[in-house]
C-alpha cells in the first residue's frame, strides 16, 4: 500500500464514507466528520507516517480545503523526512 | 437582594506581580509572551507561552513550607494575601468561620504530576515520586493553602470547570453572600498550567498560535498559554460601608450557562443567553454597559461567536463600546482566566479606562467591533461585562459597576 493510500483508508475509516467518494477533489467539509474528530484524523496520518503536519484548526480554511490540500502536506513532509 | 463588592484586590500575573504594576502593564498595552524552550529527549521543545517571571514565593510563605505547594498553589496564596491586605481586614476566630474561600482552577497541581509521573515512567528516571505528589496535586489544594495561610475557616471549595473556573468561583461567592450563607469571601481563580505535556496536550488540539494572541485580529492564528492568579475580597456593600472600607467596584450581576451541544466549539445561544442574564441579574440595559472584557482567545471560531454574540444580546450597543481581550497581553491562563480579566474589568471600571487588545494586525469582518486596537485609553465606564467560556460548553459573564 502506498502512502497516499493509507492516508485515504485513514479517511475512509474516520469518515465512514464509502471509498468511491473519497478522492482528492473531496472537499473536507464534505466528509461529514466533526472539527475534533479531524483534528484526530490528521493526528492518525502523522502517527502512521511518522510525520507531522502543519495543521491549525484557526487557519484550516485557508490551507486546507480539500484531501489533495492533505496529500500534498503528506507529501512535503515525507519529502523533508527522506 | 444585597449589593455585593469587592473590597479587596490581588494578582500574581505575566505583566505584574502586584496590583500597580498590573495595571500599569494593562494599560501600556505590555505583552507578556515569550518564547519557553523545554528540554525533550535531549533536545530543545520551543512553545510561546505567558509565564509569571521572577516570583519569589518564600515572600508570602515560610521557606519550609515552599515544598509543600505546587507552583499554582502558590500562586493562589500569594494573591489572596495582597488582596486580604489590601481589604484592611483583621478578621477574629467567629468572623473568620464566616469567611468562605472559593477558588477556581482548571487543572489544579499539573506540573506536580506531570514531574512525578516523568520520574515514574521515564526509563532514565528514578522510579521514585514525590511523597507530596498527591496533597500537592490534588485541585482543591490551592483553597486549602489560602484558607489555611489566611486563617479562614468557613466553607472553602474548588470550582473546576476549564477556562471558566475562575469566574464560576467568584459568581458561586457572590450568591454565597447574597443568600447570607456567608458574611464574605476570598475567591478568585488560580492557574499554573506551562508544562510541555499540558502544552504538547493543547497543540494536540491544533488551536495555538505559533507566535503570539492577536484576539480579534485579521491574521490570529490562535491562543497562548498564561498563568497565574487573581483572588479578591467580597462583602456585602452595607457591611463594606459600615466598617469604611475601599470599595473598588460592584459586582452587580452574574449569567451562567450551558450550550449542551459541543464540547469545544462555542455556541451562539448557549453565549448570547449567558451575557443576557447577567444583564438581568444586574437590571441593567445594553445602553448602560461601557465596556466589555472579552474572553477574546485569539482563535478563529471563538473570537467570531464572542463577536456575534455580543451584537445579539447587546444590540446597536455593541458597536458602540470598546471591548477588548486582556489575553493578547497575559495569555490564557485556562482556570485562572476568568480571575485576571475580572481584575483587568475591575481596574477598569474603577479607573474610566479601556485596556488595549495588542498584537492587532488589521480587522477581521468577523469581529467588527471597537476592540481597542493596540492603544488603551481614557473612557468613562459605568458598567461593564466580563466574559468566560470554557471548554465543556460552561459560560460565565459578570457584570461590574462603579461602586
Amino acid at each position: 500500500m502506498s502512502q497516499i493510500d493509507a492516508v485515504l483508508e485513514i479517511v475512509g475509516r474516520k469518515s465512514m464514507l464509502d471509498r468511491a467518494q473519497i478522492v482528492p477533489e473531496t472537499k473536507l467539509v464534505d466528509l461529514g466528520i466533526s472539527s475534533l474528530n479531524m483534528v484526530e484524523l490528521i493526528c492518525d496520518i502523522e502517527e502512521e507516517l511518522g510525520i507531522e503536519l502543519p495543521f491549525n484548526a484557526n487557519t484550516r480554511a485557508k490551507d486546507f480545503r480539500t484531501l489533495g490540500d492533505v496529500i500534498a502536506a503528506v507529501e512535503k513532509q515525507l519529502a523533508a523526512k527522506g | 437582594m444585597p449589593a455585593i463588592v469587592i473590597t479587596g484586590l490581588g494578582i500574581v500575573s505575566p505583566i505584574g506581580l502586584n496590583v500597580a504594576d498590573f495595571q500599569a502593564a494593562l494599560f501600556a498595552g505590555q505583552s507578556g509572551m515569550a518564547m519557553l524552550s523545554y528540554p525533550y529527549r535531549g533536545k530543545e521543545v520551543l512553545f510561546p507561552g505567558a509565564p509569571v517571571k521572577d516570583f519569589d514565593p518564600v515572600r508570602y510563605m515560610d521557606a519550609k513550607r515552599v515544598s509543600l505547594l505546587d507552583r499554582f498553589s502558590q500562586f493562589a496564596v500569594a494573591a489572596a494575601s495582597q488582596a486580604y491586605a489590601d481589604s484592611g481586614l483583621a478578621l477574629g476566630a467567629a468572623e473568620a468561620m464566616r469567611t468562605g474561600t472559593i477558588i477556581g482552577t482548571g487543572v489544579g497541581g499539573i506540573a506536580t504530576l506531570e514531574e512525578s509521573y516523568g520520574r515514574l515512567y521515564d526509563a532514565e528516571g528514578s522510579g521514585r515520586v514525590h511523597p507530596f505528589t498527591v496533597p500537592r496535586f490534588m485541585p482543591n489544594a490551592g483553597a486549602s493553602h489560602v484558607s489555611m495561610a489566611l486563617g479562614m475557616t468557613g466553607p472553602s471549595f474548588t470550582v473546576a470547570s476549564a477556562c471558566a473556573s475562575g469566574l464560576h468561583a467568584m459568581g458561586t461567592a457572590m450568591h454565597m453572600l447574597r443568600t447570607g450563607f456567608i458574611d464574605r469571601a476570598i475567591t478568585g481563580g488560580a492557574e499554573a498550567c506551562l508544562t510541555l505535556g499540558t502544552l504538547k496536550g493543547w497543540e494536540g488540539l491544533r488551536v495555538m498560535s505559533p507566535d503570539v494572541c492577536r484576539p480579534f485580529s485579521a491574521h490570529r492564528a490562535g491562543l497562548v498559554l498564561g498563568e497565574g492568579a487573581a483572588m479578591f475580597v467580597l462583602e456585602r456593600e452595607e457591611d463594606a460601608r459600615a466598617r469604611g472600607a475601599r470599595i473598588h467596584a460592584r459586582l452587580a450581576g452574574f449569567g451562567m450557562s450551558s450550550d449542551a451541544k459541543d464540547l469545544t466549539s462555542p455556541d451562539l445561544e448557549g453565549v448570547t443567553r449567558a451575557l443576557t442574564l447577567a444583564l438581568e441579574d444586574a437590571e441593567l440595559s445594553p445602553e448602560d454597559i461601557d465596556y466589555v472584557n472579552a474572553h477574546g482567545t485569539g482563535t478563529r471560531i471563538n473570537d467570531a461567536t464572542e463577536t456575534a454574540a455580543l451584537k445579539k444580546a447587546l444590540g446597536a450597543r455593541a458597536l458602540a463600546v470598546p471591548v477588548s481581550s486582556s489575553k493578547s497581553m497575559f495569555g490564557h491562563a485556562l482556570g485562572a482566566a476568568g480571575a485576571l480579566e475580572m481584575m483587568a474589568t475591575v481596574l477598569a471600571v474603577r479607573e474610566d479606562f479601556a485596556p488595549p487588545t495588542i498584537h492587532y494586525l488589521g480587522s477581521d469582518p468577523e469581529c467588527d467591533l471597537d476592540v481597542v486596537p493596540n492603544t488603551g485609553r481614557r473612557h468613562v465606564i459605568r458598567a461593564a461585562l466580563n466574559n468566560a467560556f470554557a471548554f465543556g460548553g460552561m459560560n460565565a459573564v459578570m457584570a461590574v459597576t462603579k461602586a
